[in-house]
């Protein structure tokens, strides 16, 4: 009889162990997800200049051969070439870089700079192109009229303009023809708590990251620390446009 | 006694007349299909792609709006600064200045990129930038104008023609520092950035303005066969040899500024001596076509008195001004933007080379039929309203005309009317 017995007690124990485990953990996980939403961005609620979403590229670590980051903004943004490569947008590029006097070679990858104080928001007629609080810079598809004066005050060469009708659009992000497009840091993205596309896919490589992604304007955030301890550039930093993004290694 | 001038309406009824007409109309037409076919298919069927983003419909429109500023010159020296000889030829240079800046921004429309979000355009604004304060000097420009014909037409209101006159002058002064600024304030491109722009254009608009109002002129005159005296083909000739000759000065000190620089040595070569097409447009297309052969034409005494050689001189300072206005507006983007300077740099996205551009059929297209319908809303304004005098010989216009030099003066001014 005990033998029975105890089999079933064993059963009964292990199956309100079990239980009681997974109890536990429906009545925890909607914590942990609320603990992760509540380090994001609440989605009805304004953002604030108190951030300042900025990228600090290592170009010493950026493979030559290595376009991950440009394979995973195409993904992510639904960025789809027609074989015009004239005309087809890019939101990110990778630059080769040759110094004339050393000869001293590298490459980088290059994009929307969101500057703090962007020239393609002051030539916009309609104010379609906007920079939000939180310093990223964006084109409004719904009041862009396309006139592409964006793209001739630019420095940066960050803009396309779309030449023909996009199909197979993200839908997250919003593009049509006739108006013009660049790097939205990745927006919906960081509205999410999440990094941008081209960070991630870089920190996966074998060299990254040589894209950090982080908050200017928070002191204990890990760019705001390497900004503060190593050496660090702005691409035309003469113009005083105060780019968001910085680059080590140029 | 002094004869009046009568302004009168041409008859427009001619076979000439309605065969011109139904010429420019063609002209709009394809304008208007090119336009719709580029809009339909988005822009990748012109020539212009992620580098060289305005094209020719931009040469075009700029060329027309600047002209369109210039010619109203005629107007403002008779209103502002009372020269009495250019009195009879205000109402048309009024009409002009209106229909070139109507053409000039159909083709700005006509290109954007969603033309379809115009009221969006007009509906939202930041007034920081050039663009926009445009909007507002074009659309005030034809309202001004307007208002300003409207004095000189009624005979009762006659007398407020000249503060309206003056007024039109300041404004338009405005709007061609306005559209010189487009360029001017753009302060990532070499070729550009350079404050020296907006009185260039200013006086590109006089020159190329005053060009187009010439060769309308002429034209009208002898389409209609009604007399024009050599006073005012005289005093057109000279004052466009004037035009040209600052034209040039202003685009010499430009350059020179330019290439005082040695940031800008590249830029600078690259317009000026390079194996393009823009430093041949540069040299042979503006200086030796559009300026020096016409400032010749407006200068030497040999051509004196002659109607055919001013719409010759206007018709090479026309191909000139185009021909500057694509070095300038092409050439300018052409130029590769110094993104890291001391490197070398290049990439999938053309950076650090030279931009190409062919441009398309449909372009030249759009901008010809934008020029096709200013000059068409030109021919239908003289024939509704009476922009014209009758005739406009030295008798009646030439506020030095003398009993003597009558005899001499009246079969001569009847041919060249003719010429």
């Amino acid at each position: 009889m005990s033998q029975q017995e105890n089999k079933i007690d064993e059963y009964r124990r292990r199956f309100l162990g079990k239980g009681a485990a997974l109890v536990g953990a429906a009545a925890l996980a909607p914590g942990v997800i609320l603990h992760t939403i509540a380090h994001a961005k609440p989605a009805d609620e304004a953002v604030t200049s108190k951030v300042r979403w900025g990228f600090l590229i290592d170009a010493n670590k950026c493979a030559e051969n290595c376009d991950a980051c440009v394979r995973a903004c195409d993904e992510e943004n639904g960025i789809t070439k027609f074989g015009r490569p004239q005309t087809d947008a890019q939101w990110i590029r990778k630059i080769t870089l040759r110094n004339k006097q050393t000869n001293h070679s590298i490459t980088l990858p290059m994009m929307c700079q969101h500057c703090e104080h962007p020239p393609c928001v002051d030539v916009c007629p309609t104010g379609a192109s906007f920079k939000r609080a939180d310093g990223i810079v964006l084109v409004d598809k719904h009041i862009c009229i396309g006139c592409r004066y964006c793209m001739m005050a630019c420095p940066y060469k960050a803009r396309s303009f779309i030449h023909e009708t996009v199909t197979g659009q993200a839908p997250d992000v919003p593009r049509g023809k006739g108006t013009v497009e660049s790097c939205t840091l990745c927006v919906h993205r960081v509205d999410r708590g999440e990094t941008p596309a081209c960070a991630e896919a870089c920190a996966k490589t074998q060299e990254g990251p040589a894209i950090l992604f982080g908050d200017l304007n928070d002191p204990n955030s890990k760019i705001a620390k390497r900004l503060a301890s190593e050496p660090s550039s702005a691409v035309r930093a003469d113009f005083r446009l105060d780019p968001g993004v910085r680059y080590q290694g140029i | 006694m002094k004869e009046l001038l009568h302004y009168r309406e041409i008859p427009g009824n001619s076979p000439g007349y309605y065969a011109v007409l139904a010429m420019l109309g063609l002209l709009i037409a394809l304008g208007l299909g090119a336009a719709y076919y580029m809009e339909h298919q988005g822009h990748h069927v012109t020539g212009m792609n992620n580098q060289i983003v305005w094209g020719m419909p931009h040469v075009f429109a700029v060329f027309l709006i600047v002209a369109a500023s210039g010619a109203l010159n005629v107007a403002s020296i008779s209103s502002v600064f009372n020269k009495k000889l250019y009195k009879p030829l205000a109402p048309l240079s009024g009409l002009v200045a209106v229909a070139l800046l109507i053409g000039g921004l159909c083709i700005l429309v006509l290109d954007l990129g969603r033309p379809d979000r115009l009221i969006v355009a007009m509906t939202y604004y930041n007034f920081k930038s050039i663009f926009a304060w445009n909007i507002f000097l074009y659309t005030g420009f034809i309202a001004i104008v307007a208002v300003y014909l409207w004095m000189m037409l009624e005979r009762r209101f006659n007398k407020l023609s000249k503060p309206a006159g003056f007024f039109a002058f300041v404004w338009r002064l405005i709007l061609t520092t306005g559209t010189g600024s487009i360029f001017g304030f753009l302060v990532a491109r070499q070729a550009y950035d350079a404050a020296i722009l907006a009185p260039v254009f200013i006086l590109m608009s006089f020159s190329f303005g005053l060009a187009v109002f010439n060769i309308l002129l002429i034209g009208i005159y002898s389409g209609t066969r009604r007399p024009l005296g050599d006073a005012v083909v005289e005093r057109l000739r000279k004052l466009q040899g004037v035009f040209i000759a600052t034209v040039l000065f202003f685009v010499t000190i430009f350059h020179l500024t330019s290439l005082y620089a040695t940031e800008r040595h590249g830029v600078m070569k690259f317009i000026l001596d390079g194996d393009n097409v823009y430093s041949g447009l540069f040299w042979l297309g503006f200086v030796l076509i559009g300026s020096l052969i016409p400032l010749l034409i407006c200068l030497l005494n040999g051509f004196k008195n002659s109607a055919r050689w001013l719409v010759t001189a206007s018709l090479m300072v026309i191909a000139g001004g185009m021909a500057h206005m694509y070095v300038i507006i092409i050439g300018g983007q052409a130029y590769p933007l110094d993104m890291f300077p001391g490197y070398e740099f290049s990439s999938s996205f053309f950076d650090g080379v030279v931009g190409t551009y062919t441009p398309s059929i449909y372009e030249i297209g759009l901008g010809i039929g934008g020029a096709a319908f200013a000059i068409a809303i030109v021919l239908a304004g003289i024939k509704i309203l009476r922009f014209l005098p009758l005739s406009l010989a030295n008798s009646l216009v030439d506020p030095h005309y003398s009993a003597e030099a009558k005899e001499a003066d009246k079969p001569v001014a009847g041919k060249q009317a003719r010429a």
